[in-house]
């Protein structure tokens, strides 16, 4: 597996260590949402710190397993988008629309500690 | 007038290659005097126009080199397959068309994290796409 992914009371954790490429990308999709069904996780902490590049792929991916997991129950967020990464984002015309982002990891569990305990089990 | 004085071509046969492709643009880029920002943005648009070959013509290569001109430098970024082509080059130009199911913001939005960008096209012989990026200020 590329990406380790974590688990943390009722959440997981994938960190990106390095550069992914494409199928590496879908399988991260699919080793989350698989695991997040099975130890019935609440939140998914998505750390791109180390990814060097957001591109049109990436973000499509990142987003799908935000959309998806939340179908499943889970809340998502993104971590830890670098500022040079961000601009080459918004240059590119891409956005992460519906998906939750935050600084770091400390301000992500923040904020899956807030929207879990605030919805309960319901939606956004 | 033009000399180029680095060159790297990397073949796209895998999905791994785009991403040797972009670090290979990045490595290559750094001794010129870009911003650590240029260099993300050079990455992605090399990450875009490879991704392009792998969906459409599965193989082809990117070429990359630095050029030193008289009063400026940079990257130049040659992408090149020999699949079906691009029908409509100014369609595939514009944001959100996609004839292979992506995004459709792969070869506009690489226009826009770049400094000059051109596309070829012949039906049925292949893409060619040329871009190039230049440092702030030049040599």
């Amino acid at each position: 597996m590329a990406v380790p992914i974590l688990k943390q009371g009722d959440y997981l954790i994938a960190s990106i260590q390095t550069a992914l490429s494409d199928r590496d990308m879908l399988e991260l999709r699919d080793d989350l949402l698989k695991r997040a069904g099975m130890l019935r996780s609440k939140g998914i902490i998505v750390d791109v710190t180390a990814l060097d590049v957001m591109d049109s792929f990436a973000s499509r991916s990142l987003r799908a397993i935000a959309h998806m997991a939340n179908l499943r129950g889970a809340r998502t967020v993104m971590v830890g988008i670098q500022p040079e990464v961000a601009f080459a984002m918004v240059q590119l015309g891409l956005n992460l629309e519906g998906v939750h982002t935050a600084l770091d990891l400390e301000e992500g569990l923040k904020f899956l500690d807030r929207i879990t305990k605030e919805t309960g089990d319901a939606g956004d | 007038m033009t000399q180029a004085t680095e060159e790297v071509r990397v073949p796209i046969t895998t999905d791994d290659d785009i991403v040797t492709a972009r670090q290979e643009g990045r490595r290559l880029s750094s001794v010129l005097g870009f911003s650590s920002t240029d260099l993300t943005l050079i990455a992605t648009a090399i990450s875009e126009v490879a991704r392009n070959i792998r969906l459409y013509a599965e193989r082809g290569d990117v070429e990359l080199k630095l050029v030193r001109e008289r009063d400026r430098e940079g990257i130049v970024v040659v992408a090149r397959d020999k699949g079906p082509g691009i029908k409509d080059v100014d369609l595939a130009m514009q944001d959100g068309y996609s004839s292979g199911g992506s995004s459709g913001l792969g070869l506009p939005g690489a226009r826009r994290l770049m400094d000059d960008f051109e596309i070829r096209s012949r039906p049925g012989r292949g893409v060619t796409v040329t871009m190039k990026k230049w440092t702030l200020g030049g040599g």
